[in-house]
């Protein structure tokens, strides 16, 4: 692609359709704005509502290398910035035993001994890169404020090195799942997307594009069904990806569309809780079957 | 509230201000730079589509789910889909408007309201957008105007469901659609179900639309800071337990799961951070491998936490009702972080209710407290006294050293007898008692409330009038 950045809204969600994503109408907006702002998007939304396929597809839109960031409890900036390799630096002051320090020192603090990792990796690559922050919610509040200056003035700061500032600024996209509040100057940074599950119309476009073998009959069925799961008070509600789990298990199974049978038996590939279950069949008005399962 | 008039921004600059300002007194924090990246992104975007500087404005204003339906309203009210003086974002939504509505005569030939009923159902039927907001405009005009007495034209939405209500619709949609009586096999069971799911969500929108056309002219007639101001609404944790619609209280249930796991987080990174300081030898020695032997990490044991066990006895008498569900709920959901949870719900006499929450059905345990649980012993009114009493007698054995109890209720006794000895007693079975009050501090120990004298015999009484204040006191508690 020669050139990365988007023209225009239609160019954005043209190109994010031909990487195999439908966007809604907020969703190219603010890709879009981040694209022009330089900022970094904020993607918060319940499980499985394709956060993450939406770093991917613009990744793939872009023509870029994505990197990828996965966050957990307890990630420091040894493994999400950079690290000093102490082995090789070990090696190499045993090797050089006979030189003086002023040279060894200088020498081990240079880039060859630095192991990047992804934030710093994104900064430095002379390509152009998605830098994709997964579940930031699940971080330490001290390494969110260590995003901030990456975020904000895509620099990172190597005290023996001194300041390394971006070749080329990335795409940025963070994705949370909103466990916990984030704060509020991170907010600030990001241009804010909160993406729920699609329309109906949205959603058989989904499956009919992911699972082209669906029936148009059975995947209108199928997404009017899983609407109607959704409001009602689950503990775990389906996801798109739940959606098409099913759609693939009708598929595989041979039915043509869903009845109280087809409904016990493959209910389970849509909802993980036993109580939802349950709860689902009465609200479909099927009475479940107490003797099955 | 709007800001002062400044020669150097353009109207679409002091708009895009306006509605920052309108979302401040609304309690959403917009920052000076949420507003400036507001205007920068109106900029790139392409004004005549209003869904697209809708999406852009709250892409750099709104950072919260909970604040997108204040943003919404308010958005509705200063860019206004059509309006009399055209905004610059407007001018696209004109064609939107159908040809045959005129927007200034209020004196347009009114329909019989059979006629329009028939129309909406087919329309609703068909599932056609465009014609169901051609039609929720022409309600507001036909059946929602009110002459004041000084000859202007207002309009009410109670006026408009007046004519006919949304509930009886449903059924005729049904009946027409040949979707009512008794379904004998299951398929059409489901098929009733999802198309009535499909008729409530168009006539939500149709109600939605109603609603939003009377604003726009309300905003017509009286300007938009006006409006934004009447409007307000608080958000959602901010909502007061005693004054909550059925809406808004369906809107706090759904927050009351993520707002758990959001405590229990919060709380599990507290615990890690609590270090007693003993070096953990083995994690020191494992970490200095990667140094070469010297212990340059080292690594810190954290301390064992002890997790309270918890005792809720609440009031679920009519006045409290709604305060001792959330509570319910938020704890019950909280499980994980106590050892153990019981909960006790009283009117006039106590039954124990653990049984009907835990197992993870919460509306289910809502509605089967009133039918399930025996609350009630004589009248139906508070009677803490008494509630008290039977607690004491049937399940004192339920209060331990370990125990955190939490009484909840407006301590409104209906001037019956205290017992008050009975709360002395628990709390010196007890860790802790704490005592939620729902009502606003003043107004302890007035009229029939003798919250003070319960007072004396808690550990503190604490005043919890919305999700804020209970998720608060709900973590400091754990």
């Amino acid at each position: 692609m020669t050139d990365p950045r988007f023209a225009g809204l239609e160019d954005t969600s043209s190109r994010l359709e031909s990487a195999g994503y439908l966007p809604d109408r907020a969703i190219t907006t603010v890709t879009f704005l981040a694209d022009r702002l330089g900022k970094p998007v904020l993607v918060e939304g319940p499980a499985g509502v394709g956060k993450t396929e939406l770093a991917k597809a613009i990744a793939s839109a872009r023509g870029a290398q994505l990197v990828r960031l996965q966050c957990y409890e307890g990630l420091d900036e040894a493994k999400a910035l950079y690290e000093w390799n102490y082995k090789k630096q070990l090696l190499r002051i045993q090797a050089d035993s006979d030189r003086a320090w002023e040279d060894t020192k200088d020498d081990i603090f240079g880039p060859e001994y630095l192991l990047t990792r992804p934030l710093l990796q994104a900064i430095t690559d002379d390509i152009e890169t998605v830098l994709l922050i997964d579940e930031v919610d699940k971080v330490d509040f001290e390494f969110e404020a260590l995003l901030l200056e990456i975020l904000s003035d895509f620099q990172v700061t190597v005290p023996e090195m001194g300041t390394v500032a971006a070749v080329r600024r990335p795409f940025v996209v963070l994705t949370s799942n909103n466990t916990r509040e984030l704060s509020e100057a991170l907010k600030r940074r990001c241009l804010y997307l909160h993406m729920d599950y699609p329309d109906i119309e949205r959603e058989k476009a989904i499956v009919r594009s992911r699972v082209p073998e669906v029936p148009e009959q059975l995947a209108d069925q199928l997404v009017r069904i899983v609407r109607s799961l959704r409001n009602l008070e689950l503990r775990k509600a389906p996801s798109i990806s739940e959606t098409l789990d099913w759609a693939r298990t009708l598929l595989e199974l041979g039915y043509s569309g869903v009845d109280e049978g087809v409904a016990q038996t493959t209910l389970s590939v849509l909802l993980k809780h036993q109580s939802d279950i349950d709860k689902a069949l009465a609200h479909l008005e099927m009475a479940a079957d107490p003797g099955s399962n | 509230m709007a800001a002062p008039a400044d020669t150097r921004l353009s109207g679409l600059q002091r708009r895009v201000l306006d509605l920052a300002h309108a979302l401040r007194e609304a309690n959403v924090p917009v920052a000076v730079s949420d507003g400036l990246d507001a205007m920068r992104a109106s900029a790139l975007i392409d004004l005549l589509d209003r869904g697209q500087l809708r999406e852009a404005l709250a892409a750099t204003m709104v950072k919260s789910p909970s604040h997108r339906a204040t943003f919404d309203l308010l958005f509705d009210l200063y860019f206004p889909a059509r309006g009399t003086q055209p905004l610059p974002g407007e001018a696209g939504d004109e064609a939107e408007r159908p040809a045959e509505y005129d927007g200034d005569t209020h004196h347009q030939e009114a329909r019989d309201i059979d006629q329009f009923l028939a129309e909406l159902v087919m329309r609703v039927m068909e599932g056609d957008d465009a014609a169901i907001r051609r039609l929720a405009m022409e309600a507001v005009e036909s059946f929602g105007a009110v002459r004041q007495r000084d000859g202007r034209v207002s309009f009410f939405a109670y006026r408009v469901f007046r004519n006919f209500n949304l509930g009886g619709l449903l059924r005729r949609l049904m009946t027409e659609s040949g979707m009512d009586g008794d379904a004998e096999d299951a398929a059409s069971a489901l098929t009733r179900r999802l198309q009535r799911d499909e008729f409530e969500q168009r006539l939500r929108r149709f109600r939605e639309e109603i609603e939003s056309e009377i604003r726009r002219r309300q905003v017509e007639q009286q300007g938009a800071d006006e409006i934004a101001k009447r409007m307000a609404r608080p958000l959602p944790e901010d909502l007061d337990f005693f004054r909550i619609s059925a809406e808004e209280s369906e809107s706090m249930r759904r927050q009351i799961r993520p707002l758990a796991r959001k405590l229990a987080t919060r709380v599990a990174v507290k615990r890690r951070r609590a270090r007693d300081g003993r070096l953990d030898v083995r994690r020191t020695i494992r970490h200095s491998l990667s140094t070469g032997g010297v212990p340059a990490d080292p690594a810190f044991k954290a301390r064992k936490h002890h997790r309270p066990e918890l005792v809720l006895i609440c009031d679920v008498s009519g006045s409290v009702a709604a305060f001792a569900r959330f509570t319910l709920m938020l704890t019950h959901a909280l499980q994980g972080q106590f050892s153990k949870v019981r909960s006790f719900a009283f009117i006039d006499t106590v039954d124990e209710v653990t049984r009907l929450f835990s197992g993870g059905d919460f509306s289910d345990a809502i509605k089967r407290l009133h039918t399930d649980a025996n609350v009630v012993w004589l009248d139906g009114h508070s009677d803490y006294g008494h509630a008290f009493t039977a607690f004491h007698a049937r399940y004192a054995d339920a209060i331990t050293p370990k125990t955190t109890l939490l009484i909840l209720g407006d301590g409104r006794n209906n001037y019956r007898a205290s017992n008050a000895w009975v709360l002395k007693d628990l709390k010196r079975r007890a860790r802790r008692v704490y005592w939620l009050n729902p009502e606003p501090i003043q107004h302890w120990g007035t009229g029939d409330s003798i919250a003070d004298e319960y007072a004396r015999f808690t550990d503190g009484m604490i005043e919890c009038r919305n999700l804020r204040q209970l998720a608060e006191f709900v973590e400091r508690v754990v």
